[in-house]
């Protein structure tokens, strides 16, 4: 027990709660506008896409390109619990979410099983098709409400709410990567057949990264549906899975604290830099490209290591050099 | 009854017999050498014995239980644990969670557990930090726990896998070319390592080895393959004096 | 009759996918990478094309030539800039790396040119043929004729010049092949020129059919041909063809007999069930990864 209140977890969890303090002070005193503060769910809901999209993409190291499909699947089923419910808001809404979370782990299942047999750039086509066709199939469901979409869906994701559950995602992932659990999936990324070898079972953690990740995005996309009040199945098309995917490449794959704060601006920045729409894409191409291009040089990857880790060889823990 | 017993066992690949009715006995407690020319079917043997490939013909038995078909985790947990010639480690790792790695099935936290961080998480990771710690010392490796595993020097990482192969708790461990690579001294102190190995861990060692001076140097008995198939067996120095293996080893004179 | 016409159909939108396809293999296989911004290139030539004819009143003819000539090198600058920097890092950070390029072309023709799409005249002027009751119109019979006609130029270019070979050498053992003696930087280039310059052909044969191009032209068709290539089996020029017309036909079936909406989840799903019985495609042939 001494250990789970040591000075770093303290210090995080202390700090957490300073930044949403600050975030409620400045909301509250009318010092945030009403801009910035429509962005403080969507950061929320990026934060706990780009995290669980890391335990994929990072940590297993499996690259999918569906994401939003599970998102998708999340928000219409959560979404549809709160619209068909009773209940009164403050139970159904978590509950909606629980709903929506377990949907899309499902699908995580179901996805994950072709990962077992496919490899790289062949998982990688396989989930990218996953998601269109949930968007086709969505698309042309009649309690979907078809390409037009959910209406009228309570606008309940606060900050307040949407602060705790990427809270809750960023503390179940780390936790998660650190543990036996996290230290297979690892295994797996770097060398399947010594995984094997060593005794992990390779079926049960891939799916088990697959379904948890489902699982977060799912939740993801109810607290993004009780925000906008609206739900459009052309929303998680292709490009949402590219943007999410962007979001965890700019901030280091097998970072947790990359994914937050890449996720932070990658949602603000666009923005901040308002009046320059057309060049926003233009710039996040460039970026990402650059980034890319930067982490495969050598000479920026020395320097990289100087300026990081001072102690040279050492490991950062799970991070892919 | 010996603790490995291999029994007719064979492959085949497209017509080709990779390994050809093989036999083997390898006692309890061990140093058995497996060697022969390149192309001999030496690895092959190894991926039979870990359930990377299926034999064809034959069985195998561990400690009397027949592993034939079983897949490569139900092997490892039934005691058959391996180095890889072309060193297969947790490259992005650090070098004591590639231990870790090795202990996963001596750890029991459930995922609720591990995610919540239940007490039993905390006891269970110092547990495991000092087992893999344990190991580590075995190698020398204790001063590097932090490093990446990538990092390490050549020699270092193959003592590294030994180490978690070692982690598994296998009966049996087979090390795929343990000295390749390695220069006279680094050979020598492996051989030191290895055998110590035995002892400290009461371990039944399998190894393939092309060089001679090791095999000579630890292993009692060798098995010699040769297209596949046994050309000798037996005590390490009456093998190496017959003629057919020199044959087989350096062509006709 | 509605049959053969929706055959038909189906043979003419995949051979447009077939050609897409070639591109993304021959890179595939021989570049070892997914050239994500492949389908873009398509757009870039319809855009190109279309400048050509509007603002430098070139006639089409000269616009198709110049539309395969600038894509091309399109190509090989892309690839020199973007991609050869990273021949030893991971696949993910290439396909990524492809992903931002793609971003980089579409956000920078809707910056030139508008997210209006554009009318583009069809540079194809041959009549219409009936059979029967069926139309052949001048666009299909040109797609089939000129698609056939580069089908076997490149087989034949791949089996009967020393470049062609050296691009199998380099598929099978880029180490290898570097040791024969064979420039890789030079024929990696001749692979992209090639690619985008298909690339170019099978933007025009889609504008002149379709009549419009804009930022996003070519996302849909990329996207299909790249899943035309999979399903053919990645880096498999006869697979990419069987692939390509795969595709197009079933598209075409689904739309006519099941639902328009629904056809690209029957595609997508098609290509699912394929790699679940066959992880390498139809046509590709499986790695084994050595222990």
């Amino acid at each position: 027990m001494k250990k789970m209140l040591n000075k770093k977890n303290i210090f995080t969890a202390l700090f957490a709660l300073a930044v949403y303090g600050l975030i409620f002070a400045l909301v509250q005193a009318g010092a945030l506008s009403r801009h910035f503060q429509s962005l403080l769910v969507p950061v929320g809901v990026n934060i706990i896409l780009a995290v669980s999209l890391n335990l994929t993409v990072g940590f297993l190291g499996e690259l999918t390109l569906g994401h939003a499909g599970f998102m998708s699947v999340g928000a219409y089923a959560g979404c549809l619990f709160t619209l068909n419910s009773t209940l009164p808001m403050a139970i159904k809404f978590p509950l909606g979410m629980l709903v929506g979370g377990l949907v899309a782990a499902l699908f995580g299942v179901i996805i994950g099983i072709p990962a077992l047999r496919l490899k790289g750039d062949y998982l990688a086509i396989v989930t990218l098709a996953f998601g269109e066709i949930i968007r086709s199939v969505v698309t042309n469901l009649s309690f979907t409400g078809g390409a037009g979409g959910l209406k009228k869906i309570e606008k309940a994701s606060t900050f307040t709410i949407v602060f705790i559950v990427a809270a809750i995602t960023v503390v179940i992932i780390s936790n998660l990567v650190k543990s036996r659990h996290g230290r297979a999936i690892c295994a797996i990324r770097d060398n399947v057949i010594a995984a094997e070898s060593a005794g992990i079972n390779v079926v049960y953690y891939k799916l088990l990264a697959f379904t948890v990740a489902a699982f977060f995005a799912g939740v993801a996309g109810v607290l993004y549906g009780h925000n906008l009040g609206i739900l459009k199945p052309d929303t998680f098309d292709f490009n949402k899975s590219i943007e999410i995917l962007v979001i965890v490449v700019l901030g280091g794959m097998g970072s947790i604290r990359g994914s937050i704060l890449s996720a932070i601006i990658v949602t603000v920045l666009p923005e901040v830099l308002r009046g320059m729409e057309d060049y926003r894409m233009l710039a996040y191409a460039i970026v990402l490209i650059v980034i890319m291009l930067l982490n495969a040089s050598p000479r920026f990857a020395a320097l990289k290591n100087r300026l990081i880790h001072k102690s040279g060889k050492k490991a950062k823990k799970g991070e892919v050099a | 009854m010996a603790l490995l017993e291999v029994k007719n066992l064979g492959i085949t690949f497209g017509g080709l017999h990779a390994v050809d009715h093989l036999n083997l006995q390898v006692e309890q407690g061990a140093l058995y050498g497996l060697i022969g020319p390149n192309g001999a079917g030496k690895t092959t043997v190894f991926n039979l014995l870990t359930g990377v490939y299926q034999p064809t013909t034959g069985s195998f038995f561990l400690d009397g239980e027949n592993l034939t078909g079983k897949a490569p985790i139900e092997i490892n947990k039934k005691g058959i644990a391996r180095t890889f010639q072309n060193i297969r480690l947790f490259q992005n790792m650090s070098v004591i969670e590639n231990v870790k790695v090795g202990l996963h099935n001596s750890g029991h936290c459930s995922f609720l557990e591990s995610v919540l961080r239940l007490p039993r998480y905390f006891k269970e990771e110092a547990a495991l930090d000092e087992k893999a710690m344990e190991l580590l010392a075995v190698f020398g490796l204790d001063g590097e726990r932090d490093y990446l595993a990538s990092g390490l020097p050549y020699g270092k990482q193959r003592k590294l896998e030994i180490a978690r192969a070692l982690a598994t708790k296998p009966k049996l461990l087979l090390l795929d070319e343990p000295a390749a690579g390695m220069n006279p001294g680094e050979t020598a102190e492996l051989m030191d390592t290895i055998r110590f190995v035995r002892e400290h861990f009461g371990m039944t060692i399998l190894l393939i080895e092309h060089d001679m001076k090791l095999v000579a140097g630890i292993c009692e008995q060798v098995c010699v393959l040769n297209f596949g198939q046994e050309l000798a067996h037996g005590q390490t120095s009456q093998v190496l004096a017959n003629p057919e293996v020199i044959t087989a080893y350096l062509g006709e004179e | 009759m509605e049959f053969f016409e929706q055959l038909l159909n189906g043979l003419n939108r995949g051979s447009i996918y077939a050609l897409i396809a070639l591109g993304y293999t021959m890179v595939y296989g021989i570049a070892k990478m997914l050239n994500f911004a492949h389908g873009d290139v398509i757009m870039v030539g319809a855009y190109t094309l279309s400048v050509s004819a509007s603002l430098l009143g070139i006639s089409p003819y000269l616009g198709v030539l110049l539309s395969i000539v600038f894509c091309a090198v399109l190509g090989v600058v892309l690839e020199k800039i973007a991609y050869k920097p990273l021949r030893n890092s991971s696949p993910l950070a290439v396909l990524i790396t492809a992903i931002g390029v793609s971003y980089f072309l579409q956000s920078l023709a809707l910056l030139l040119f508008g997210s209006q799409q554009q009318k583009v005249a069809s540079v194809i002027n041959i009549p219409s043929i009936y059979l029967g009751s069926i139309e052949l119109t001048g666009e299909s019979i040109a797609t089939l004729g000129v698609t056939i006609v580069i089908m076997v130029s490149l087989t034949l270019f791949i089996k009967k010049t020393k470049t062609g070979r050296a691009m199998l050498a380099l598929s099978e053992d880029r180490g290898a092949a570097q040791l024969m003696g064979i420039n890789v930087n030079r024929t990696i280039s001749i692979t992209f020129a090639i690619g985008s310059g298909l690339a170019a052909v099978a933007g025009v044969l889609f504008v002149s059919s379709y009549g419009f191009v804009g930022p996003y032209t070519g996302s849909l068709p990329g996207i299909k041909a790249f899943v035309a290539a999979v399903l053919g089996g990645i880096g498999s020029i006869p697979g990419a063809m069987l692939g390509g017309v795969l595709l197009g036909v079933i598209e075409s079936f689904s739309q006519a007999y099941i639902s328009t909406q629904l056809s690209d989840a029957i595609v997508f799903g098609v290509l699912i069930l394929v790699l679940l019985v066959r992880p390498a495609g139809l046509l590709g042939r499986k790695k084994i990864e050595k222990v």
